[in-house]
Order: C-alpha cells, then structure tokens, then sequence
C-alpha cells in the first residue's frame, strides 16, 4: 500500500523533494505544487507529509525539551546557561528557590556557581524573548557525577531510535545510563569503561546518522 | 556563433569555463565553510551563525540580518596589497550579502546574525562570483535554511567575441564583463552587473551563456556538499 511507505532520499538546498499536494512538516517549504527542501539532509516522504531530517545545524530550543547546559554567567536574579543555541537559556532565580526568592535573601551561589553543569526543560521561547529555562522535574537540576559529550543537535533523534530503542541498546550493553539533551548534549553515568563505549556509540551514529543499517553497526561495535 | 571562434588567451572554448573544485566544510571552528578553487582563484567562505547581533542596535525582531566581508589578502595579487578594506573590498563584500540574501529562510531565525567571511587566497578574474559560490556552499554546509543554492558566474565581450567566464587577462584587454547570480532552481538573478558595452544580441547571448555557467556551477556545488555529507567512503576517513 502505498499510504504506508515511506520513501528517502538526500536531498540539499533546493532540491525538490516531491512534486504534487503535500503537506510540508519540517524543513521544506512549498512553492506552487513543489515540496522544496531547505537543508542538507534525508527526505522522508510519509502519509502525512514531507520532512527533512537535517544533517546539520544549530539546535532552536523549543518548549518542553529537555537541554544540558553550561552555567556562564548569573548575576543577584538569574543564571545564563549556554546551551549552545543562538541565545543563552536563562534560569531566574525564583524558577529555582520557588515565588518567595529575594536577592538579598536566598544565596544564589548556593544553588549553581559559573562552571556548574544542569540538566534543564525548556518552559518557554519564542521570538521575542530569550529561553527561559526549570529546574523543577524528575531528572532535572545540577550535574554531579557523569561525563557529557556532544553531538549535532539534529541526529539526537537517531540516538533515541523509534521508540527509545537505540538509548535503550546502548544502555544495556554499557551498564551507562544516559540522559539526552535535545540540544545534542548527552549526559553519560556509569563505569569508565562503560562510559567509553557509549561514547564510541553515540560517535559512530554522528557519523552515520544518515545510514538505515545503523542499528547493526552500533550492536557489532559495543558487543566486542 | 560557433562558426569563426577567435582563440582565447588561455585557449578554452567561448563557452568554457576554467577548472572549478569547491569543496566543503574545509574549516573547523566555523559552522560552515568551503573552499573553491576557480581557475587560478583560490577562496575560502566561512559563515558562523546564527548568533547573537552584535552591536545590539543592529539587531531586527522579525528576521536574521546577513554581515559579509569580502577580503583579499596581502600575498593575494602581484604586488602587495595593503590588508585594510579598500573601497572595491566594501563594494563587493555588499555585493555578495545581497546576492545571496535572497536565498536565506531569514524570517526563520529573528534576532541573529548570520556572518560570511570570504577571504581571498589567489585571485584571478572573476573572484566575486567564485565568492559566491563558495559563500552559498558554505552557507548551507553550516545548515542554515534556504530556498535554493545560490550560483554565479559572469560572461563577457573579448576581442568582438561574446564569452563565457572572464578571467583577469581578458577582463583587462576585453570590452565587457558581466558577472551574475542566479539561483538555479527557480531562475531567479540575484546579482547583475555589467562594465563595458554589450548590443542586445550580445547581451542576450551573454546572459544566455552565464546562466548555463550558473547551472554547471550550481551541480558542482551539490557535488561537493554531497561529497562531505553522503558519501560513506569520506565518512570512514574521518573517523581514523
């Protein structure tokens, strides 16, 4: 059947994806009856639409993601996380000590100091404000222990997998446990060892993000 | 027009260009980058961004605004050239963010900047459309969103003959030169120039001649950006 399928193709600027009546969901723009990719990257052709999975580009924070950031600057209301995006995540202090936080009363070094690593969602952004960041959740607030390493923000989907399978491959063969951010940080706890070849993981699939067998060359590198 | 052709200094075809290779993502610290080679034009484009707009009054709510510098370096042409931006510089480096202003998502990314460095290595003829091409290369290699790629390339009148890809000799001793830009896909022109004196048979077998130009320029550059993004070969060279 044909509403099934789903066909790709690599596809740069420019390139037109498909032509007829589609409905155009992510990084393509629609000129006449064209579907038109606008990045470098895979095409998928779905039932519902056409996307471009970018290979490139930088991460544009969206409401409710999960993000690792940085602390890089704070003065007496707010902390700056460099999330590596186009704007800094901004952390207010009352999103941390709650509505009753003042200056001069609560210490905000007591919370996050410059240099200082978090796990934060995204609670709002839009085009006239910078992002504005919780630490409030499940999973959320300082990182003490673990190691973070990177990866183009577009190809974290790949490291998740459908339904959370390849996080959960890896997890099970590196005994690591790993927290994703959307921004292309990932956040790796567990033995040296382990560690190692998550990172190893997660390298070979930003090199191969575009590949369909990537399942089976993540298995064959972390079952060695 | 085939019939009687006169020879060319460098003995190419009226309608030939010089060797081209562009490829991309040649810079490491910056977003996107690439590095054509054009005839004897050697040229690197580096983008950074989006980012923040510095100064701040520059910044505008709605969309991204584009900075571009054009820049020869010293050891670029016969005798030295002083590193400051002459005038030319500043008119080209205009030039170039206005050619391939139009192919950026703009509105998609308010509040940034976009920045092109384009640095001239060697220069030979022709080099502000080399730059182009090379800035447009590098402008989607750093994944920013565009409706088309952006291709240049000009045509011009030597010795009474209309040809396509003027370089430096034939720019000094010809009557005409007219670089273009052109986004391919939608045959759109967004850069005309023209010095000298064309009829309107010449003009018009000129844009004729630059727009074929444009297109072979424009499969280049998707060689190169497939090259550095799907070729699986490459990508194992990278991981040693």
């Amino acid at each position: 059947m044909k509403t099934n399928s789903i066909e790709r193709k690599y596809v740069v600027p420019g390139d037109v994806v498909i032509e007829g009546d589609h409905n155009p969901i992510a990084n393509v723009i629609k000129e006449g009856n064209k579907i038109i990719s606008t990045k470098i990257g895979m095409a998928e052709i779905a039932y519902n639409g056409v996307k471009v999975i970018p290979l490139n580009g930088t991460y544009v924070p969206r409401t409710d993601d999960v993000v690792i950031g940085k602390v890089v600057e704070m003065n007496g209301f707010a902390w700056e996380v460099d999330i590596n995006s186009w704007f800094f995540g901004i952390l207010t202090g009352s999103a941390v000590f709650g509505r009753g936080f003042s200056s001069s009363k609560d210490s905000m070094q007591s919370q996050f100091k410059k240099g200082d690593c978090l796990v934060a969602k995204i609670l709002s952004f839009d085009r006239t404000r910078d992002p504005l960041m919780s630490v409030s959740g499940p999973g959320l607030g300082k990182i003490t222990e673990g190691e973070i390493t990177h990866i183009t923000s577009s190809k974290i989907p790949r490291v998740i997998g459908k339904k959370g399978a390849m996080i959960k491959l890896i997890e099970e063969h590196t005994n690591c446990h790993l927290t994703i951010g959307q921004n292309g940080a990932i956040l790796l706890k567990g033995t040296e060892d382990g560690r190692l070849k998550a990172k190893s993981a997660i390298e070979l699939i930003g090199n191969n993000a575009h590949l369909s067998d990537l399942n089976d060359r993540v298995i064959s590198l972390i079952s060695k | 027009m085939s019939e009687n052709n006169i020879e060319r200094i460098s003995g190419r075809a009226p309608d030939e260009l010089r060797n081209v290779s562009i490829k991309a993502g040649v810079i490491k610290n910056a977003d996107g980058s690439a590095l054509i080679e054009f005839g004897k034009n050697k040229i690197i484009a580096a983008v950074f961004g989006p980012k923040e707009v510095h100064p701040k009054h520059m910044m505008v709510s709605n969309r991204a605004i584009i900075k571009c510098r054009y820049h020869m370096m010293p050891f670029s042409t016969d005798t030295r050239k002083r590193p400051n931006l002459s005038r030319r510089e500043i008119e080209i480096s205009k030039v170039i963010r206005e050619a391939v202003q139009p192919a950026i998502l703009m509105e998609n990314y308010p509040r940034t900047a976009i920045e092109i460095y384009v640095e001239i290595l060697q220069s030979d003829g022709g080099s502000r459309c080399a730059a182009i091409n090379a800035a447009s290369t590098a402008l989607a290699d750093a994944g920013i969103n565009m409706r088309d790629l952006v291709a240049a390339c000009a045509a011009g009148k030597v010795n009474g003959q209309v040809v396509l890809d003027v370089d430096d000799q034939e720019d000094k001793t010809g009557e005409a030169d007219m670089p273009i830009a052109m986004l391919p896909n939608k045959d759109l022109i967004t850069l005309f120039q023209l010095d000298g004196n064309l009829s309107k048979e010449e003009f018009d077998r000129a844009l004729e001649l630059a727009k074929i130009g444009c297109n072979k320029l424009y499969n280049l550059q998707k060689d190169a950006l497939s090259e550095k993004y799907f070729n699986e070969n490459n990508k194992k060279e990278d991981e040693e």
